[in-house]
């Protein structure tokens, strides 16, 4: 799995920048708007893999952190609320983590209240609320969107360039794969982690798990806003349907395809998620159709996503790893141990 | 008592009438199969598809409402029968992952043989115009005949659950699954009908909404939000929490929205007010709804076997 | 002997119409392997949740090492030294039987805010979750996951989380429940080598694992302490007798 990390990473690294320079631009608009999702699903998968919590609001970050570069742009260009006007891209990076932060704290501290459906439903529940709290904001442009005239300035770095553009976010994606290998093995990961594996455990030796359930969702929030700060930068078109509950729905998607609680697992899942996208919707209008059922597929037939499949596969299961998965997947990968027994016995 | 305010509280109730039907079929699968269904969504949009479908073929809105019902039953059978079945014993969050690819192909197969524009639904004249309540007060006809076809609905969803003995089955099923079963009940097939039961009542909404904002894809994307709402503030898997949320669901999302920009206009400039209202208003529920959880994460009414 | 380090006062707590703890005073002395025992459905389940902290009493108070705890949150009943095992087997199940130690060793260090240094290569955490794993005879199963070992070991296990967390008093629920003669020679060696070291509350079904452990003995029958005393008073008491005979009868 580390090789194969290694090599996927080293695609990215290589591969678009190649392609703009022999002059496949497209491939390299691709490729940036999937380095950037990839960060997102790192992020949510900081909680989800590592955390159990299966937030289903991650896309209100990404709008949050896209319309922190947007607005103060569209005041710098058109006047008004001059403490936010700005083109400067560290205000902008300011605005989206520090509005992230703050919307992850408060929507943390009430949904983590709360368990299983109940979680699901309501952090997709603030997700949507922040969705048409932008429907609502005509200033911004409201269900049109809002075009991003200037990209954010950084001095020595022109975002303009497509090139400069991809490698701040091929940059960030690797910081954000060091940054959660970091907390996932730390101190902090463990009780995350422990808190997933068994919270009644975590009490009985002393440990509140909510506190450091609402630090993760933060930091997830703040990295989320982040990819939300490069994607705006990025489409410089945002509106708020890059918010909706199915983009979020998709954001989680790329983590399970990939594999959560694997490092690079969304990573996977956010490159094969966008290809296939991309791919189908060559050949025809309806390709969600295919699509959807693929996604169908993979929840009934593919466990642990293509990073378990990669590092476990099906026809070389030892007995030890597939323990490694949860409780209902040991129950399932017996059954499918047990499946050629049975065939034997027909024979 | 002032007529407009009248008018909207009606609204109001007709909103929540039709988000309880939605959510009543959505705590029922939760409550007894504790299955998540984000593709609960979709029935609503086949109920208001084939409603509409039928009514232009029939030229009918009564025939075509009433062929429409079993129609959407079947899909909801046929959807239980294909996939959901095979989710039962998996967890929460592949349900979610798996309803979510099943939207889009439902989503697909209704742009597949609709197209993409959306169907209206012409309404006979009798139900086309409007009622004088009493003296200055004017309300659709239509939308009388929605807050009574839900007000039906749910007494009789009121009788099968606690007076026959199916409800019996399905009150006993959510407080102990293994119970049913070892009473020798077939749980699968009861876990099929409450499921088509679920989607067709999710249907119904569909075609009592279908004559005002007509058939579109996607249109269940948007409700299947504010239905989770209610069934959180209500307490999931809880019938009386449903209804009771939806009412208020209903009422004050319209009331917000018709009112809220008034009462800020006392409190601010009136620009302001015309800024802040209806992004205030829009987000008005899941304030609501947050509040509600701070105080009480179960819900307002959590069912109390589970 | 010598102090008492928890006593239990006039504790109740009823589910609807049931008594499941009727006004019980216990005390146990600093030091002491102290059994409680009673037939099914005496309450010595409800009795030990609300000892961690994981149900509240409707009335009376717990007061350990001279604080009442009573109102405290379960998490901290940890921390203020009581430590307990769950008479249904609860560990992390995912992690490796070395990782299962650390959490609880991390946890009696402090908070665990340090999102940067390995916790794997800790040296701090790694030495003492060996050390706590070799006392429950586990040290050569370290890297193996939680839910590959068997029930016994599991439960070994659960004793060294518990005692990783360095408590004061050990609660343990039925260390021995569903163990074969050979697993539960194992752990009662293991808790042997305990006493006169921790302080230990155990409630187990096992006759001979309490005699031969226990310094005193309380009996709970219907929610009531009935009797409490050294082995050969417990023995030879008639009321004991009689609750124990009846349950057969």
């Amino acid at each position: 799995m580390r090789w194969f990390s290694i090599v996927l990473l080293l695609i990215l690294a290589i591969v678009p920048p190649v392609a703009f320079i022999t002059g496949h631009a497209f491939w390299m608009d691709l490729f940036t708007r999937l380095v950037v999702l990839a960060i997102a699903a790192v992020a949510l998968n900081l909680i989800l893999g590592y955390g159990g919590l299966v937030s289903f609001g991650h896309a209100a970050y990404l709008g949050l952190g896209a319309y922190a570069v947007g607005i103060p742009v569209y005041h710098a260009t058109y006047g008004g609320f001059d403490s936010i006007a700005s083109y400067n891209g560290f205000v902008h990076l300011g605005i989206a983590i520090a509005v992230s932060a703050v919307y992850a704290l408060v929507t943390g501290a009430i949904s983590l209240r709360t368990r299983g459906v109940n979680f699901i439903m309501i952090t997709m529940a603030f997700g949507q609320m922040i969705f048409y709290a932008i429907v609502s904001l005509e200033t911004y442009g409201g269900d049109d969107g809002l075009t991003i005239d200037v990209r954010s300035e950084f001095p020595g770095i022109n975002l303009d360039n497509p090139l400069a553009l991809y490698g701040l976010c091929y940059g960030s994606l690797v910081l954000v794969l060091y940054l959660v290998y970091r907390i996932s093995n730390s101190r902090f990961g463990l009780t995350l982690q422990g808190a997933r594996s068994n919270e009644e455990r975590m009490r009985a030796i002393g440990v509140d798990c909510y506190r450091y359930r609402l630090t993760a969702y933060v930091i997830s929030g703040v990295i989320c806003g982040y990819a939300g700060f490069l994607l705006g930068n990025f489409t410089t078109f945002i509106s708020p349907e890059m918010m909706d509950w199915t983009r979020s729905g998709e954001i989680m998607f790329m983590v399970i395809l990939g594999g959560a609680t694997y490092l690079c697992g969304p990573v996977i899942g956010a490159l094969v998620f966008i290809l296939l996208e991309h791919l189908l919707s060559e050949i025809t209008v309806y390709w969600h159709l295919p699509f959807g059922l693929l996604l169908i597929a993979s929840v009934l037939f593919l466990r642990g996503g293509l990073a378990g499949a990669l590092s476990n596969p099906p026809w070389f299961r030892k007995d030890r790893s597939s323990a490694l998965a949860s409780d209902t997947s040991t129950a399932a990968s017996g059954t499918a141990t047990k499946a050629p027994t049975r065939a034997d016995d027909d024979v | 008592m002032d007529s407009i305010l009248f008018i909207q509280l009606l609204n109001g109730l007709q909103l929540g009438i039709l988000l309880f039907l939605l959510s009543a079929g959505l705590t029922l699968t939760f409550g007894i199969m504790d299955f998540v269904n984000l593709a609960h969504g979709s029935f609503y949009m086949l109920g208001a598809f084939f409603c509409a479908s039928l009514t232009l073929a029939t030229g009918s809105f009564w025939l075509g409402a009433l062929l429409a019902l079993p129609l959407t039953a079947i899909a909801g059978f046929v959807v239980e029968k294909l996939v959901i079945q095979h989710l039962y014993r998996r967890d929460h969050l592949e349900h979610v992952l798996a309803t979510f690819g099943l939207i889009l192909c439902i989503d697909t197969l209704t742009h597949l043989y609709w197209g993409p524009e959306g169907i209206a639904v012409p309404l006979p004249a009798v139900l086309n115009g409007q009622i004088e309540l009493f003296e200055g007060v004017v309300f659709p006809t239509f939308r009388l005949l929605i807050i009574g076809t839900g007000c039906i609905v749910a007494l009789g969803l009121y009788l099968l659950v606690n007076h026959t003995r199916v409800g019996m089955l399905i009150r006993a099923g959510a407080s102990n699954r293994t119970m049913v079963s070892a009473l020798g009940i077939d749980i699968k097939a009861l876990f099929s009908a409450v499921f088509a039961l679920g989607a067709t009542l999710a249907g119904v909404a569909g075609m009592l909404i279908a004559p005002i904002t007509e058939a579109s894809i996607g249109m269940g994307n948007d409700i299947i939000i504010t239905t989770f709402v209610v069934i959180i503030i209500g307490g999931i898997g809880s019938m009386k929490g449903a209804f009771l949320a939806a009412l208020l669901i209903g009422m004050i999302d319209t009331i917000g929205r018709s009112f809220l920009d008034d009462f800020f206009k006392v409190l601010m400039s009136s620009e302001a007010a015309e800024t802040a209202a209806p992004a205030v208003s829009a987000m008005l529920i899941y304030i609501l709804m947050a509040i509600v959880l701070a105080v009480r994460p179960q819900g307002l009414f959590p069912p109390s076997s589970r | 002997m010598s102090e008492v380090i928890l006593s239990v006062n006039d504790l109740c707590k009823r589910f609807g119409g049931v008594t499941a703890t009727d006004h019980v005073n216990l005390a146990v002395l600093k030091g002491e392997t102290h059994a409680l025992i009673g037939p099914n459905g005496a309450g010595k389940t409800t009795l030990i949740s609300q000892l961690s902290g994981l149900l509240k009493p409707d009335q009376g108070s717990i007061v350990f090492q001279g604080k009442d705890i009573t109102d405290l949150p379960a998490h901290q009943y940890c921390e203020a030294g009581l430590a307990r095992s769950f008479q249904i087997t609860s560990v992390f199940p995912d992690f490796s039987l070395l990782d299962n130690i650390a959490l609880a060793v991390q946890a009696n260090q402090g908070h665990a805010f340090r999102f940067w240094a390995n916790a794997r290569r800790d040296p701090t955490l790694r030495r003492s979750a060996h050390e706590w794993l070799g006392m429950v005879n586990l040290d050569d199963r370290a890297d193996w996951l939680a839910s590959e070992v068997s029930h016994g070991e599991r439960r070994q296990l659960e004793i060294a989380m518990a005692l990783a967390t360095e408590p004061s008093l050990l609660l343990l629920d039925e260390p021995m429940a569903g163990m074969g003669q050979e697993e539960s020679g194992a752990m009662i060696s293991i808790l042997k080598s305990l006493r006169g070291e921790k302080t230990v509350l155990l409630v187990e079904h096992d006759m001979d694992a309490v005699f031969a452990l226990a310094d005193r003995i309380s009996v709970l029958v219907y929610g009531k302490v009935i009797a409490t005393g050294s082995p050969q008073d417990i023995r030879s008491n008639s009321e004991v007798q009689r609750a124990y005979l009846g349950e057969v009868a």
